[in-house]
């Protein structure tokens, strides 16, 4: 189920917009694996990566309004949160639980993103329970639109949410009763599945019957897409796609984007047990971020002086964040007992 | 000034703020054209269009979770759940989203969301109809729990929910819906959410309790003080989350007895709470136990009359545990 349009949506990106992409799935790269050192070295907690997904997400972020349309991302979207823009230093403060803008003042476990300045949701640890909350925000926009309450053409406004979520989530009732709605709505909804092939230890085939989670797309009234997740572009383009369909009233899509994770599911599982060595390698020589700086380089708008350059811009900005979140303060323990209830306005 | 019932007051509180507020909706099962099954939206579709009155799928998660995410997007949803019974499968997006959405975000997002239900039996209703699902959510912070007993009420409380920026889960006695009958102005008003109401002053007891047995208990307290002399203070909390701890110890402070009255299943139910605090911060105004009249401690209310009246606590069995406890 793979989409060709003649004239592919990313022919017509910038080399510096392309090189805006490369950064930011280099720099979450970099940030994501300072993150596993942190944790072997007993400095945080718990560290639940975004690595191999970085395509999947930038390809998508650079495809919608970002910072101003819905996005109610999940665990794994570190990439696409820098493509909307929060810092490494957001990152760090959540992983050192930290009080920052990105983690609820501390309360959230690492990776579990929000901010309300970017129209990014609050998310949860149960997964896919953002789904149809998606199909809600992706209501309202219909609704705010159909009652002239907002203006369909005006970009300062949302005009799509954007949801994503592994291919183990949509097992989730959640994930039915949200596409269910978006199609019987006809929202303004895109659904992105980052299928990476495992749910922690449980493979594709003993998580569903079908071999693409966008087959089930036709159920809800959906468009399905399948895209390379692991080729940025392809995905920008797909993606592309759906957020034009979105913008004009033709309705929601599933994209289902196939990568693959080369790490544990959290820095608190050991893939050594449910997967071979040699399948974690195979799918190392498909990375995602290599297979773009050599498309990169083969055009010549990325050179390896600029990727030098690059590589030492991310350790430093993953040096930096790393030492403002270390020696920023803890929390107060009483701030544990703040906002718990919205203040009225009368 | 009209003089309507539970239900109608409740449909007239949704009726103005949908005029008022274009930022509300309805969402439920039924609630387009049907009007509701209990006629709460009846003739709203009419007036207000398939915009604001959404007939749902039926699907209680999806219509609490969209509820969420339109209010996240500053929506004012009204999503009514059938039957208290079916809220069930909404509970994860009830408890683990609506409630701890604020606190996660650190205060930047909230969820002005309204989920209104039946609750409550008597009607018949058996098994999957007739339950009491308060105690579930008045255990969880985040939340507010409204149980109005009254059409005054039942109005103000409803419009108040709809304004407040956090969840508000609001109860409806259905076995009320058509005998509670009371003046309701039809000029704007609220009642806030959180103080109880003093259905009745009273010296030597203090009842407290909501919805269908706050209507009982009152009608007891009468009954108490023409055949045996006893002044009953009859409190009915309509708030139950926040709780008016207030408003429990001032009563027990003045009679020095406590009774409370719901038709929940007696362990662990509301009255459990109100049990405790008294017995932590009312110690030393008690007079006697505090007791607890509620629904046996069997999993559902049985369809067949006696068995259902059996579960069910009214008026008579509400006077006898008052004799009971002013007695001790």
């Amino acid at each position: 189920m793979l989409t060709r349009t003649l004239a592919r949506p990313s022919a017509g990106l910038s080399p510096e917009i392309l090189l805006d992409m490369f950064w930011t799935m280099l720099l979450s790269r970099r940030l994501d694996e300072r993150a596993w050192v942190l944790h072997r070295q007993g400095k945080i907690a718990f560290h639940i990566s975004g690595m191999g997904h970085e395509a999947a997400q930038v390809g998508s972020a650079f495809a919608i309004n970002r910072g101003v349309d819905f996005v109610h991302p999940y665990y794994r979207d570190l990439a696409l949160m820098l493509a909307l823009g929060l810092t490494p230093q957001d990152f760090m403060f959540s992983l050192f639980g930290k009080a920052g803008v990105l983690n609820g003042l501390g309360r959230q476990m690492p990776s579990h993103f929000g901010d309300h300045s970017r129209n990014i949701i609050s998310g949860s640890s149960p997964v896919a329970t953002q789904v149809p909350q998606a199909a809600g925000l992706a209501f309202a926009i219909v609704y705010k639109q159909k009652l002239g309450l907002i203006d369909p053409a005006d970009t300062t406004q949302p005009r799509l949410a954007l949801t994503s979520l592994g291919e183990g989530s949509t097992s989730q009732g959640e994930w039915h009763e949200g596409l269910n709605w978006a199609g019987v709505h006809k929202l303004p909804f895109i659904c992105l599945v980052e299928n990476n092939l495992y749910a922690i230890s449980v493979p594709m085939d003993e998580q569903m019957a079908v071999s693409n989670v966008a087959d089930r797309a036709a159920a809800y009234g959906l468009v399905g897409v399948v895209v390379d997740g692991n080729d940025v572009l392809a995905v920008y383009d797909v993606m592309k796609e759906a957020t034009d369909r979105a913008y004009n009233g033709g309705g929601p899509t599933l994209v289902e984007a196939k990568t693959y994770r080369p790490v544990p599911h959290s820095s608190d599982d050991d893939d050594r047990s449910y997967r071979s060595r040699e399948e974690v390698e195979a799918w190392k020589k498909k990375d995602p971020i290599l297979r773009f700086q050599k498309f990169l380089m083969d055009e010549t708008i990325l050179t390896q002086a600029a990727l030098d350059a690059y590589e030492a811009r991310a350790k430093a900005a993953v040096d930096q964040a790393q030492a403002a979140a270390e020696s920023a303060p803890d929390p107060a323990p009483e701030d544990a007992l703040g906002a718990v209830y919205a203040p009225s306005s009368d | 000034m009209p003089y309507v019932t539970l239900i109608d007051a409740i449909k007239m509180a949704m009726d103005e703020e949908l005029a008022r507020d274009p930022r509300v909706f309805i969402t439920g099962e039924d609630e387009g054209e049907r009007g509701g099954v209990f006629r709460a939206t009846q003739g709203l579709h009419a007036k207000f269009g398939s915009d604001r009155l959404v007939d749902s799928p039926l699907a209680e998660l999806s219509i609490v979770a969209v509820g969420i995410g339109a209010a996240l997007a500053d929506l004012r949803p009204i999503c009514e759940i059938q039957f208290a019974d079916f809220i069930h499968p909404a509970f994860n997006q009830i408890v683990n989203e609506a409630a701890k959405m604020y606190y996660r975000s650190g205060g930047q997002w909230s969820v002005p969301l309204v989920i209104r239900a039946p609750y409550g039996g008597g009607i018949g209703g058996a098994l999957y109809h007739s339950q009491s699902v308060e105690a579930f959510f008045a255990h969880v912070p985040g939340l507010k729990v409204v149980i109005p007993s009254t059409p005054y009420d039942a109005k103000g409380l409803l419009k108040s929910a709809v304004r407040d920026p956090n969840p508000v889960l609001f109860f409806e006695p259905k076995k009320g819906y058509r005998a509670i009958k009371g003046d309701v102005p039809e000029a704007e008003y609220t009642v806030p959410i959180g103080p109880a109401r003093v259905a009745r002053a009273g010296r030597d007891l203090s009842a407290f309790a909501y919805g269908m047995m706050a209507h009982y208990t009152s009608i007891a307290a009468e009954k108490v003080a023409r055949e045996d002399g006893l002044d009953v203070e009859v409190i009915d909390l309509r708030t139950l989350l926040p709780v008016d701890k207030a408003a429990i110890l001032a009563s027990v402070r003045k009679t020095g007895k406590a009774l409370v009255v719901h038709e929940d299943n007696f362990t662990l139910g509301y009255g459990a709470e109100v049990a405790a605090i008294i017995a932590d911060e009312g110690f030393p105004y008690l007079d006697g136990p505090v007791k607890r009249l509620a629904g046996p401690d069997i999993p559902a209310m049985p369809y067949s009359h006696p068995m259902q009246e059996f579960f069910m606590p009214n008026p008579d069995k509400i006077a006898d545990a008052m004799r009971e406890l002013a007695g001790y």
